[in-house]
């Protein structure tokens, strides 16, 4: 929507916007510029809701890793929006808190000269079972280099192995140069 | 040599890197803004250390939490410790962790498998 001055529509969006959040018992979202402010501010929140409902530490812990490496994927990889205004490092990040597991969602534009390389990233670590995500971590840290990004090339593999759960992506192409990519991260609140 | 000590944050760790009082340890929590520009001077460090180092170097990681970009960073701290206990220096790592943390003594082990130098795991309780 281009504003939301109108009284009666802003009134709805804001409604129709509160009720989705808590059909999808969303408790943070977020768009715009992933900052290292912003991923300290985002997980401190966390951990403080998360020990206020008394997850238990090891659920506490795991939230909070796949949290930071989803925004720093974010930071790293985002490709600034199809709006030539924006820039890098944006993308929408959420948080959701359900009875038995949490969500963590993040959706960011990508070139479509990426798709593909990063899917095939994707499934294989998708193919991977534990000790299959543990060879290819050790792997990656012995032989990858850190990039200009930043990035070492090990977030989706340990984010797999430490929640011990597929990752949950898809790509939404957008026009001929960018796509839109989402990834859900899940992390069960019943201990092991 | 030169004494590193560097206070800790809610991001950065503390690392203290001090040959005449022969500490040496790297605690708390890692996930820089940017990790190849606070892990340089450390490495730096240890490349110096390398050529005269003491006969036994007890090197202290107490980590509470990491990040994927930090663990590479601290794999090439371990690779520099490695080096010099191929020297003929006698090198022990003791990898702290908290008792109830799995995934910090799994990340230990995994740094043992990877690193040829003694390891020592050492659980605490908070």
């Amino acid at each position: 929507m281009a504003n939301i001055k109108d009284h009666n529509e802003s009134l709805d969006f804001v409604y129709d916007f509160y009720v989705k959040m808590k059909r999808n018992n969303i408790n943070l979202a977020y768009e715009g510029e992933i900052t290292h402010q912003i991923t300290k501010a985002f997980t401190s929140l966390a951990e403080t809701n998360m020990a206020r409902e008394e997850d238990p530490s090891s659920v506490q812990k795991k939230v909070f890793h796949v949290m930071v490496e989803c925004l720093q994927n974010i930071s790293k990889h985002s490709e600034g929006s199809a709006n030539e205004s924006a820039k890098d490092g944006r993308g929408i990040f959420m948080v959701s808190k359900a009875a038995t597991e949490y969500n963590v969602t993040t959706g960011n534009i990508i070139k479509n000269a990426n798709v593909e390389k990063l899917r095939s990233i994707l499934e294989n670590v998708n193919k991977q079972d534990k000790d299959g995500l543990n060879k290819l971590y050790k792997q990656q840290m012995r032989e990858g280099s850190i990039s200009d990004r930043g990035g070492a090339g090990l977030g989706f593999i340990d984010i797999a192995r430490k929640t011990g759960q597929k990752l949950l992506y898809s790509f939404l192409t957008i026009d001929s140069v960018n796509s839109f990519f989402v990834l859900t991260s899940t992390i069960s609140r019943i201990k092991e | 040599m030169s004494v590193i000590k560097i206070q800790g944050t809610d991001d950065t760790p503390t690392v203290t890197l001090d040959k005449e009082n022969n500490i040496f340890e790297i605690s708390g929590r890692s996930l820089p803004e940017d990790v190849v520009v606070f892990y340089k001077p450390i490495l730096e460090w240890l490349d110096e250390y390398k050529n005269d180092p003491l006969d036994l170097t007890v090197f202290n990681f107490k980590l509470e939490y990491f990040n994927t970009a930090s663990s590479k960073l601290l794999l090439d701290v371990l690779l520099k410790l490695e080096d010099i206990n191929n020297d003929g220096h006698e090198v022990l790592v003791k990898w702290h962790y908290p008792d109830d943390d799995e995934d910090m003594e799994e990340a230990g082990e995994e740094y043992s498998d990877i690193v040829d130098v003694p390891f020592e795991q050492v659980p605490y309780s908070i």
